[in-house]
C-alpha cells in the first residue's frame, strides 16, 4: 500500500513539474525555442521507443519512421476528416475551446497509437522470425512501403503533404505538456518493463535467443510484443508531431528519419533508456545550437564530425548498457555527504 | 508481488495519462483569467507585426542550403545576396543598411517551420524570402501569416502556397499557368494528339499533367495515352512502348530532369522519335549530360530568364552576378531569388512606415516591376502575373523559342 502511494506521489509530482515548467516556459521563451523543445521531445520519444526494440530486445529495426508516419497521418485524418463528421452529434468535440481541443488530441492520440501498434503487429508477425541483417532489411522495406502507400493516397494529400492540420491546442505552450507527458510515459513504461519479471524475458532474448528459447521463453512472442509497443509509441509521437507542426509531408518520414532515430539509439548506448533519451534531445538540439553567426555555414560539417568523434571515442554509446537514474544519483550524493564530515 | 508490481506500473502509466489529461482541462479554467490578457495581446499583435529598430533593416531567408535540394537553395541564395549587396552599395534604404539573415532548413519541412519561427520571433525580421520547394513553403507560410510578416517565395509554383493568407506572395508563375501555356504551345505547334507521361510521386507532375489535358482538350486536341512512372525508376521502356503504340504527335513529360534524361534516351531506343516537351522541372545543368542527344529539338516551359538574353537590365544583372561568382552563369533560380529580394526592397522604398504590416501593403501594390525574370505584377491572389518562356534544346544550349503572356492563353 505504501508502495502504491509512492507511485501515485511520483505521478502527481511529475504532473506538477510539467505543469509548472510549462507555465514558466510559455510565458518567458520565444516560439522558436518552444518548437525546438517540442522536436527534442518528439525525437527523444522516438529514440526511447526504438530502444525498446533495438536496445532492450536486441532486434535491429531501421524502419521506425514508418510507424511515426502512420501515427501522424491517422491523427491528422481524425482531426481533419473524421472529426467534422462526428462533431455534429457530439458538440463537445468542437475545436477552438480548450476542452474540445484537448479531447480531440486525446482521441487522435489513442487512434494513432492503436493504428501504429496494429501496423507494428502486421509487420512484426511475419518478419520477426528473421534475425539480424535480414530483419533490418525487412523493416527498412516496410518503412518505405508505408511511406509510398501514403504518397499514393490522395485523401491525405499524397505527395503535396497533408496540410493544414488544425492546431488543436491553440495556446502554443500546451503542446509542450503533451509532448513531454508522452515522453515521461514512454520512459516510465520502458523503465518499469526492464525492472519487471516480464522484462527479463526481453533481456533474455537480447542476450541469447537460443538459450531463452530453451528456457521456455516464447521468443517470437516477446519480439513481436516489443515491436508492437515500440511502434505504438512511435505512432503516438507521430500524432503529436502532426498537430504541433500543423501539417505533415511524406518527406518527413523517409529513410533519413529512420536512420536518425537509429543513430540516436546507438549513440546513446543501445539498451540504455536514459542514453536514448539524452541522445534524442542532444542530436535534435545540437544542429539548432550550431546556428551561431560564423559557425552557421559549417554546422553540418561540425555536426557530422562530432558524431564521428563520439562513435570513435565511445563505440558503446554515451552510457553503454548503463543507466543514470535520479534516485540513485541522489542516494549517492547523500551518502557522500554523510561520509564527508 | 511481481504481478502486483506489473499491474501497478501499468496503473501508474494510466494514471499519468489521465492526470495529464486533467492538466489540459485544468488549464482551461486557469487560462480563463489570463485568457483575457491573451486575447488583449492578440489584438495587439493584429496591429503589430515586426518593426525595424536600430540601424539595419533585417530581412530573413530560409532555404535548402544543404540536403537533397541544396543546388536550388544555393542558387536562390546567390541571387538574394546580390540584390541585398547592390542596395547596400547604393546607400541602403532611408540611410539604413539591409541585413540578410539566412537560415538553412536542410531540405526538411519540419526545419523550415522551425527556422522561420526563429527568423520571425527571435531575429524580428521585417520580411521573409523562401522557399523554392512548395512543400516547405506550405509548412512555413502559416508562421509568417500568424506573425504578420510578409513572405515572398521566389519559385514555389504550387497554387496552394499563396492561398495560405494575405501575407504570402510569390514572384513566379503558378503550375496552373505553366500547364496551360504548355497546352497552348502544343496546339500552336500543330500537335493534335499528345501523350502525357506523368510522375505519380510528384504532385507537381500530376497537377501539370491533369491541367494540360484539360486545356488541351478544350482547344480541340486529343490525349493519346496517359501512362505513369515514379521518380527513382530507371526503366521506362514498357510505358514508352505503350506510348509508341498510341502514335502521338508529341509527348509531354512534366517531370524533373533526374528522370527526363533517361526517359528521353530510352524513348529513342524504342524508336519513339516524336518531340518531347515538359516544364520548369527540366531546367538543370544535368539535363543534357543525362540525355545526350536524345533531347535535341525538344521544348520546355520555364521562367522568363536566360543568360543569353540581351536586354540591358539582364546584361547588367549577369555582369554583377559574375563579379561575385566568377566563372558562373546565373540560372532562373538565381534570377528569381534576385527578383524576390528586389520586390521587397522596392516595396520598402514605398512603404509608409518601416514595419512588416506597412511593408505587406506595399508589396501587394507591386505593379509592372521590371525584374530580371520578367515583368512582375502581383494580382489579387498575390501571385505574379508574368510571361512564361519556351526553351528549345539546341546542342548543349537552351534557346528561347517563344514566350506567352497570361492574356495570350486566356488567363
Amino acid at each position: 500500500m505504501r508502495w502504491l502511494l509512492g507511485r501515485i506521489g511520483v505521478v502527481v509530482l511529475t504532473c506538477a513539474i510539467l505543469l509548472v515548467a510549462n507555465r514558466l516556459l510559455i510565458d518567458n521563451i520565444k516560439e522558436y525555442y518552444i518548437s525546438v523543445l517540442v522536436l527534442c521531445g518528439l525525437y527523444a520519444t522516438l529514440a526511447v521507443s526504438l530502444n525498446l526494440i533495438n536496445g532492450i530486445t536486441g532486434q535491429f529495426s531501421i524502419g521506425h519512421a514508418g510507424f511515426y508516419a502512420v501515427g501522424a497521418y491517422v491523427g491528422g485524418a481524425w482531426t481533419m476528416l473524421m472529426r467534422p463528421l462526428v462533431v455534429k452529434s457530439l458538440p463537445i468535440l468542437q475545436t477552438g475551446t480548450q476542452l474540445g481541443d484537448h479531447l480531440n488530441l486525446f482521441i487522435a492520440l489513442v487512434l494513432g497509437t492503436v493504428c501504429a501498434g496494429l501496423t507494428g503487429l502486421l509487420v512484426g508477425l511475419p518478419s520477426l522470425r528473421l534475425r539480424g541483417d535480414y530483419l533490418a532489411i525487412v523493416t527498412l522495406g516496410f518503412g518505405e512501403v508505408i511511406r509510398i502507400v501514403i504518397l499514393n493516397m490522395d485523401v491525405v494529400g499524397g505527395p503535396r503533404g497533408f496540410t493544414p492540420i488544425t492546431a488543436l491546442v491553440n495556446d502554443h505552450g500546451i503542446p509542450l505538456v503533451w509532448v513531454f507527458g508522452l515522453l515521461v510515459v514512454v520512459v516510465a513504461f520502458s523503465r518499469n518493463l526492464v525492472k519487471s519479471a516480464q522484462g527479463l524475458k526481453f533481456l533474455a532474448v537480447r542476450e541469447d535467443e537460443i538459450a531463452a528459447d530453451a528456457m521456455g521463453v516464447n521468443t517470437t512472442r516477446v519480439k513481436v510484443t516489443a515491436f508492437v509497443i515500440g511502434s505504438a509509441f512511435a505512432g503516438a509521437a507521430g500524432v503529436l508531431y502532426a498537430h504541433c507542426q500543423t501539417g505533415v509531408n511524406p518527406d518527413s518520414f523517409d529513410m533519413n528519419t529512420s536512420i536518425t532515430v537509429t543513430t540516436m539509439v546507438v549513440l546513446g548506448g543501445t539498451g540504455s533508456i536514459s542514453g536514448s533519451l539524452l541522445a534524442g534531445i542532444v542530436l535534435t538540439a545540437l544542429p539548432e545550437l550550431l546556428r551561431y553567426d560564423f559557425i552557421k555555414d559549417y554546422r553540418m560539417v561540425i555536426f557530422s564530425t562530432l558524431l564521428v568523434v563520439f562513435m570513435l571515442t565511445r563505440p558503446q554509446g554515451i552510457f553503454g548498457h548503463r543507466e543514470i537514474a535520479l534516485p540513485r544519483f541522489l542516494r549517492r550524493l547523500i551518502r557522500k555527504k554523510e561520509n564527508a564530515p | 508481488m511481481i504481478q502486483l508490481r506489473q499491474k501497478s506500473s501499468l496503473f501508474g502509466a494510466l494514471l499519468l495519462g489521465v492526470a495529464l489529461f486533467g492538466i489540459g482541462c485544468k488549464d482551461k479554467e486557469e487560462a480563463k483569467p489570463s485568457g483575457t490578457g491573451k486575447t488583449g495581446e492578440t489584438t495587439d499583435t493584429a496591429s503589430r507585426g515586426n518593426t525595424v529598430t536600430g540601424d539595419t533593416i533585417k530581412i530573413g531567408e530560409y532555404g535548402s542550403l544543404t540536403g537533397d535540394n541544396s543546388t536550388f537553395g544555393i542558387s536562390t541564395h546567390r541571387g538574394i545576396q546580390l540584390a541585398i549587396e547592390e542596395t547596400n552599395a547604393a546607400g541602403g534604404i532611408n540611410g539604413k543598411k539591409l541585413e540578410l539573415i539566412s537560415e538553412d532548413d536542410n531540405s526538411k519541412a519540419e526545419q523550415a517551420k522551425t527556422v522561420v519561427q526563429k527568423l520571425v520571433s527571435n531575429e524580428k525580421v521585417i520580411a521573409v524570402i523562401g522557399e523554392v520547394a512548395s512543400s516547405r513553403s506550405i509548412m512555413a507560410a502559416p508562421v509568417c501569416q500568424d506573425a504578420k510578416v510578409p513572405m515572398v517565395s521566389p519559385s514555389s509554383t504550387n497554387p496552394k502556397v499563396t492561398a495560405i493568407g494575405d501575407y504570402i506572395f510569390r514572384v513566379c508563375f503558378t503550375d496552373d499557368f505553366q500547364a496551360v501555356v504548355a497546352a497552348q504551345f502544343a496546339w500552336d505547334q500543330g500537335y493534335k494528339n499528345v501523350a502525357v507521361f506523368t510522375d505519380v510521386k510528384s504532385d507537381y507532375s500530376k497537377a501539370f499533367g491533369e491541367l494540360f489535358a484539360k486545356k488541351f482538350k478544350t482547344l480541340g486536341g486529343k490525349v493519346a495515352a496517359e501512362p505513369t512512372y515514379q521518380s527513382g525508376d530507371v526503366d521506362f521502356k514498357a510505358q514508352l512502348a505503350t506510348i509508341k503504340g498510341a502514335t502521338p504527335d508529341a509527348v509531354l513529360i512534366p517531370g524533373y530532369y533526374t528522370e527526363v534524361g533517361t526517359i528521353a534516351r530510352q524513348a529513342r531506343e524504342v524508336g519513339l522519335s516524336v518531340p518531347l516537351f515538359g516544364g520548369d522541372g527540366w531546367e538543370s545543368d544535368q539535363l543534357i549530360p543525362g540525355a545526350g542527344i536524345a533531347l535535341e529539338g525538344c521544348f520546355f516551359t520555364n521562367h522568363f530568364f536566360s543568360h543569353d538574353m540581351t536586354e540591358p537590365h539582364i546584361l547588367s544583372f549577369i555582369a554583377a552576378f559574375q563579379k561575385i561568382n566568377p566563372g558562373k552563369q546565373p540560372g532562373a533560380l538565381d534570377a528569381l531569388g534576385y527578383d524576390a529580394a528586389k520586390v521587397i526592397i522596392e516595396a520598402l522604398k514605398r512603404a509608409k512606415s518601416l514595419d512588416s504590416v506597412a511593408l505587406r501593403d506595399a508589396i501587394a501594390e507591386t505593379k509592372d516591376y521590371q525584374g530580371v525574370a520578367g515583368k512582375i505584377t502581383l494580382d489579387a491572389n498575390r501571385n505574379a502575373r508574368k510571361e512564361a518562356v519556351l526553351f528549345k534544346i539546341v546542342g548543349k544550349e537552351f534557346k528561347i523559342f517563344k514566350s506567352y503572356r497570361p492574356e495570350q492563353v486566356g488567363l
